[in-house]
């Protein structure tokens, strides 16, 4: 595990007699994406507040570095600042300016760079959020994605060593709101910033963090793994999860992890036959980062929409898919041995040279390759070693050519 | 007796918040004052502000002295007249222009135009978390945001009160000499005898002090929207804090100006 950066201990926040915070104590470690969920008002915005240093606990301490926020000097408090990048969840945008200028502030105050040097990154940043033509307009004038990615641009644009995101995707539609995560993964892993997400997006947020933290009056129910935090049988817990989730993928339409794995126990459960088995197949669409990098983030996950809908056309199965994460998809064939399933991948390339090489609406051409990988359950696995075994077989079937 | 225990609580506890207000205001206009002066200089923004603030006040400050002029011109002669004195009018006009109701009325035009702006605008920053955005960007807000707008008030409240008195005595001029003949040479050669530079440094002083106030308050309240009142919030709070510093600044430039008369008759 990476060393901590940020941590919290025994944090107390009071707002006239509701308290907020009560003694919270965590950790935020270097270079890894933890996203903190709970109910609507239960403060997690306030605990972004306290790392960028808009709000003092009342006891307890923050610590950054190791060093106590409360106790730093106002010229470490100027450099621990200029370390962060925060996403506001109302964007919060300055009216009176243009979308350019609203990017360009940070530089134009808090660096020496050039007015062209200026120009130059933050029209690299409006390509890669696919904003280029509101440069010149006013927040007003474009639309709540839009500002959303707006935000998320001047959040980013010194790139900072530590990114607070307060609700990025609230507002957006599911390919954007998924480019919108694919982006913060991706940049996260390129700049190896730290990300704090506070969010409700589940199950996206699990494909791109490395922790969960939720929230629940005023105390930290889950310090966990994203897969930990779906086996934790708290009845909140799994309460906030299956209200949060919805039943399909917003984006692939498919059916969600959860929703297949539950109809697998249950089909297993009601089973007579004591050797009912199944096998698993995982398809990737590779390279989706050199996709995102190179076509924008939007695309990326018109990929994976493409991807999921060849599945679904191919194995002539609906309810059996689900997104694994965010670049593989996976499905389920109950009572199918595992000779059967290989049979199935080896007439892929076949099929995947027959389907529509048409590119998704308002995606230029791209050309994207598949791996695929299968595997079979066997007494004593569960479903998530049966799919990594399957992961971790992968190879290239083909290649999609859209034009 | 309960009754007076009670309001005398009230009252106490409203002196208590009215004297806390004040010292948070003046520590917040010294600070917006200290960071006028430190580096780094963006002098462009001064500019920016000095255009809203001044040139756009330059039509509505103009229409009002005229027509104060005429007003004054038309009282003046009616005044004068009763003592045979109609040739002091030029004298009469000037005067009160350049002394009192010069720099009052043009802060009060300016408090209404400029000063609910600025509230108004920082208000609605404040409650859209404009104000929080550039703290987590380093950027500080009241160097940003209050500063400029300070220094560029106090620098067109003597230009455009200069405006307030020029236009003002040619209103005054076109109701006594175009309106009821009094002669223009001794309109004007009175108004020059009698009108010292004393009167016009005085004059031009006290606008430096009333746009200081009308800017440090108007900032102020806007910045500070969310904690007017309690249970105030949101779009409420941004009206209140307009219409307070409007109130404040209008009673605080007569009482200046008072003070002001009394330090600089």
């Amino acid at each position: 595990m990476s060393e901590p950066i940020i941590q919290f201990q025994s944090v107390t926040k009071r707002f006239g007699p509701l308290t907020i915070l009560d003694e919270i104590s965590f950790t935020i470690h270097k270079g890894e994406i933890t996203t903190v969920m709970g109910k609507s008002g239960v403060g997690k915005s306030v605990i972004l507040k306290h790392i960028i240093g808009l709000m003092q606990a009342d006891s307890g301490q923050v610590l950054f570095d190791g060093a106590d926020m409360a106790h730093l000097s106002r010229h470490d408090r100027h450099r621990l600042k200029s370390r962060m990048g925060y996403m506001f969840q109302n964007i919060a945008l300055f009216d009176s300016m243009t979308v350019y200028d609203n990017i360009a502030l940070p530089l134009r105050e808090k660096s020496h760079m050039t007015e062209k040097a200026i120009h130059t990154k933050i029209y690299e940043n409006l390509e890669k959020l696919e904003i280029v033509t509101t440069a010149n307009k006013y927040p007003s004038e474009i639309s709540g994605g839009m500002q959303k990615r707006v935000g998320l641009a001047r959040a980013l644009i010194r790139d900072p060593e530590i990114v607070l995101f307060d609700e990025p995707t609230t507002g957006l539609d599911p390919i954007r709101k998924n480019a919108v995560h694919s982006m913060i993964s991706h940049m996260q892993r390129k700049f190896n910033f730290t990300g704090i997400v506070v969010s409700h997006e589940i199950p996206d947020v699990f494909y791109i963090s490395q922790k969960i933290l939720m929230l629940e009056e005023g105390k930290i129910i889950v310090d966990a793994p994203p897969a930990e935090v779906e086996t934790i049988e708290n009845i909140t817990v799994q309460d906030f999860i299956r209200g949060s989730e919805s039943l399909r993928d917003d984006l692939t339409g498919l059916a969600t992890k959860t929703v297949i794995v539950t109809k697998l126990e249950e089909t297993k459960a009601s089973s007579a036959d004591t050797q009912w088995n199944y096998s698993v197949i995982a398809f990737r669409a590779n390279d989706l980062d050199g996709i995102n990098e190179n076509m924008g983030f939007v695309v990326g996950q018109m990929v994976l929409q493409h991807l999921a809908k060849f599945i679904e056309n191919y194995l002539r199965i609906s309810d059996d898919n689900f997104r694994y994460s965010d670049d593989i998809v996976v499905t389920i064939l109950p009572n199918i041995r595992i000779g059967m399933a290989r049979a199935l991948v080896k007439k892929m390339p076949g099929a995947m040279a027959g389907y529509s090489s048409a590119p998704p609406e308002d995606c230029g051409p791209v050309k994207y390759s598949v791996s695929v990988g299968v595997s079979e359950s066997a007494d004593g696995k569960n479903i998530e070693d049966v799919v990594s075994t399957a992961v971790g077989d992968m190879s290239v079937v083909g290649e999609f050519d859209l034009k | 007796m309960k009754l007076v225990g009670r309001s005398l609580h009230t009252i106490g506890a409203y002196t208590v918040l009215t004297f806390q207000n004040l010292g948070k205001l003046v520590l917040f206009s010294v600070a917006a004052t200290v960071f006028i002066f430190s580096p780094p200089f963006k002098i462009r923004r001064i500019i920016e502000h000095l255009y809203f603030i001044g040139v756009i006040s330059i039509f509505v400050v103009s229409l009002t002295a005229f027509f104060t002029g005429l007003v004054l011109g038309l009282q003046g002669y009616y005044t004068l007249s009763k003592f045979g004195s109609q040739g002091l009018l030029g004298s009469a006009v000037a005067l009160s222009l350049i002394r009192e109701l010069g720099p009052v009325l043009t802060a009060l035009m300016v408090t209404g135009r400029a000063g609910s702006s600025i509230a108004a605008n920082i208000g609605a920053m404040r409650i859209s978390e404009q104000i929080d955005a550039l703290d987590t960007m380093d950027i500080h807000p009241v160097k940003y945001l209050v500063s400029p707008r300070i220094a560029a008030t106090v620098i067109s409240m003597p230009l455009l009160t200069a405006m307030f008195d020029i236009v003002g005595i040619f209103g005054g001029y076109v109701a006594g000499v175009w309106m009821l003949d009094v002669s223009p040479g001794i309109y004007i050669s009175g108004m020059v005898a009698s009108t010292t530079m004393r009167d016009v440094s005085t004059g031009l002083i006290k606008p430096l002090f009333f746009g200081f106030v009308i800017a440090a308050v108007s900032c102020y309240r806007g910045f500070h929207c969310d904690r007017l009142k309690p249970g105030v919030r949101g779009s409420e709070s941004v009206s209140l804090a307009t219409t307070t510093s409007v109130v404040i600044c209008s009673v605080t430039t007569l009482v200046l100006d008072y003070v002001l008369t009394a330090f600089l008759l």
